[in-house]
């Protein structure tokens, strides 16, 4: 264990720190996603571009939950926003969150607005839930559709940089921490925005796959290799920077790296080395250029990239963990190690993490329930 | 047209003008609003801290006396002793008295060099946990102390992450960012921090570095000493007298 000065017994971020970029991340990713298809027009993932606008608005509304959770005094969190201290990189948070969250809520509304407008004119409880969500307005025509999709169109094309922007600000709190030579590199921010895309692309291809499978709707053949595409080219550039960030510390072999490299050889070995980079990077890589390169039967493909996406949000939950959690392990002192792991039942333990990451996934069933999102696919297997 | 600009005043103003003084008044509340700290010029007294690491004794008496003075809870320290070991082959070994009594454990191994060298916030010039925390709520004073505002603190722990030193802690009690703070209550009438007091070996010296006559500026002048990671660039107050180089 050797030496921890005896305020670092016990870390103070726990699992809901490593929870919280790790949804934001999922946010980030599923709106570039969208964004690739409303702006860049990237037309063969139509199929996702509205699942995956859905998912980034679900997973936004439950980002700051874990936030809220491990603060020590939640009733304050407003504080953050009514006496920002500005020199912090931690008080843009609420007016980041914010503006995109109001983004991505227009964004929908403009996206979604022609099927909220068809729900509305219907009966019933969700009828009236979509004219509330509509204002009332439900005149729909050639110039208000043409409107609305210049609209979404500008809203996709600015959140992007708000995106990189919301994560690439997470990873700047570490970053930007010159006490912790495991947070303190400039590549942090740029780490964490290409690791959010990955576990963005991976958690549309797991939940399309799923939802798929389980509804016998057919797959979008042709979305879903581009999806699988994308995801090899942008895991590919994130684990060369995680890869990069290691390699250069240890290169320059300071003074730091003597307690570095007993972090990473011997504290994180199997969550680090063996888990994070040896099999969850690794097999994916493998897979995923597999499914990319050689000609498979569509069945063979699909299933490749649906382990690969599952084993990418497996792999960017682990980068989360090792950053939070191994900074943390490593005393200020550079002489010795604490050691940290959550607690079943405790408030920031194992069983809430499960619940928060769950919610999001129960609000996105309700929100297909109010608005499809696979139009396409139920239209198919109709016909 | 001139005359009604030159009606001295006392005319109706036109629209510029009002524009005019409606952003002039605007620049000027900005101005008003901004918080702007009093720097250490506008004190009268700006604290400093040293510890003589060649006269403590590493009794702890400093531990027990910021404890009862503080409330600071267990398994919490807002100071602490180390106690270095330094063996024949260079082998470094270092311990904290952690106990309720805070007294270190006999040790039997032989060593060439022991020093004990008691710890507590630096309340640096450039303090880090200030510049981070996001609400606001730790902020230094005119007279060089860097203190937590309970009553805003929010407990986010940031500045615990930043803190180079490992002298904050998040408050098991009411849950928000607690540390050293000198005795604050103690210095501002005139006396000396519970750990100072409390030192019988006088390892370590509070005092105020604006006073060229004050205890800790003489011992500043007459010894060398260090600072703690120097190359953080935050600016300790806390001077450290006969430093080995083992200590981080």
């Amino acid at each position: 264990m050797g030496f921890v000065f005896p305020n670092e017994v016990n870390v103070t971020w726990t699992v809901m720190i490593v929870l919280y970029p790790y949804i934001t991340g999922l946010v980030a990713g599923a709106f570039i996603v969208s964004s690739l298809f409303h702006v860049f027009g990237r037309n063969e993932l139509r199929t996702v571009a509205r699942f995956s606008l859905a998912s980034a608005f679900v997973f936004l509304l439950f980002a700051p939950l874990p936030l809220l959770i491990h603060l020590g005094r939640p009733e304050r969190a407003l504080n953050i926003m009514v006496t920002p201290n500005f020199s912090s990189a931690m008080a843009g948070f609420g007016f980041i969150y914010s503006v995109y969250l109001l983004l991505v809520i227009l964004e929908i509304w403009f996206v979604m607005r022609g099927e909220f407008i068809a729900r509305a004119k219907g009966k019933g409880l969700i009828a009236l839930l979509c004219r509330a969500i509509l204002l009332g307005n439900l005149e729909e025509n050639e110039a208000t559709r043409a409107a609305d999709h210049k609209l979404a169109r500008f809203l996709a094309g600015l959140g992007i940089p708000l995106a990189c922007l919301l994560h690439g600000y997470v990873g700047f709190l570490f970053g930007s921490l010159k006490a912790n030579p495991w947070w303190s590199t400039p590549l942090m921010f740029v780490i964490f925005i290409f690791s959010a895309i990955v576990s963005g692309i991976s958690v549309l291809i797991f939940h399309y796959n799923l939802v798929c499978r389980l509804n016998r709707w057919p797959i979008d053949q042709r979305c879903l290799r581009s999806l699988g595409r994308y995801l090899w080219g942008f895991m590919i550039i994130a684990v060369a920077l995680e890869l990069l960030e290691v390699m250069s510390i240890a290169y320059k072999q300071t003074h730091e790296w003597e307690i570095l490299s007993e972090l990473v050889g011997k504290r994180l070995f199997v969550s680090y080395v063996v888990l994070q980079f040896l099999v969850f990077s690794l097999v994916p890589f493998l897979l995923l250029a597999a499914s990319t390169l050689l000609k498979l039967r569509d069945e063979v493909a699909n299933t490749l990239s649906w382990i690969a996406a599952t084993m990418l949000l497996g792999q960017v939950l682990l980068m989360r963990w090792n950053v939070v959690i191994g900074g943390q392990l490593m005393s200020k002192s550079f002489r010795g190690f604490t050691s940290y792991f959550p607690g079943l039942w405790e408030k920031e333990g194992l069983i809430t993490a499960a619940v928060i990451f769950t919610l999001p996934f129960i609000i996105l069933y309700v929100f297909h329930r109010i608005v499809p999102l696979f139009p396409l696919a139920a239209a198919e297997t109709k016909e | 047209m001139s005359e009604q600009r030159g009606g001295g005043g006392c005319g109706p103003m036109d629209r510029r003008q009002v524009l005019r003084m409606i952003a002039g008044g605007g620049g000027l509340l900005l101005v008003g609003c901004y918080p702007r700290g009093k720097g250490p010029e506008a004190a009268e007294h700006y604290w400093g801290y040293a510890v003589d690491t060649t006269r403590c004794i590493g009794c702890c008496a400093c531990m027990r006396a910021c404890r009862a003075e503080n409330d600071v809870p267990r398994g919490s320290y807002r100071t602490w002793v180390e106690r270095y070991r330094i063996a024949a082959d260079g082998e470094v070994s270092v311990d904290v008295a952690l106990d309720d009594d805070h007294v270190f454990a006999p040790v039997s191994t032989p060593s060439v060099k022991a020093l004990f060298v008691p710890k507590l916030c630096n309340h640096c010039e450039k303090s880090v946990c200030s510049q981070v925390c996001p609400v606001g709520a730790t902020y230094r004073t005119a007279d060089g102390v860097v203190l937590v505002d309970h009553k805003h603190c929010v407990g986010c722990g940031y500045c615990v992450q930043a803190c180079p030193y490992g002298t904050r802690f998040i408050n098991p009690v009411d849950h928000t960012a607690d540390k050293c703070t000198l005795c604050y209550h103690r210095i501002t009438r005139g006396l000396q921090p519970a750990c100072v007091q409390a030192c019988p070996k006088q390892a370590r010296i509070f005092g105020d570095l604006k006073d060229p006559r004050s205890s800790i500026n003489t011992i500043l002048r007459q010894r060398r000493y260090r600072l703690l990671r120097p190359d953080l660039g935050t600016h300790p107050k806390c001077y450290y007298i006969g430093l080995d180089r083992e200590v981080v």
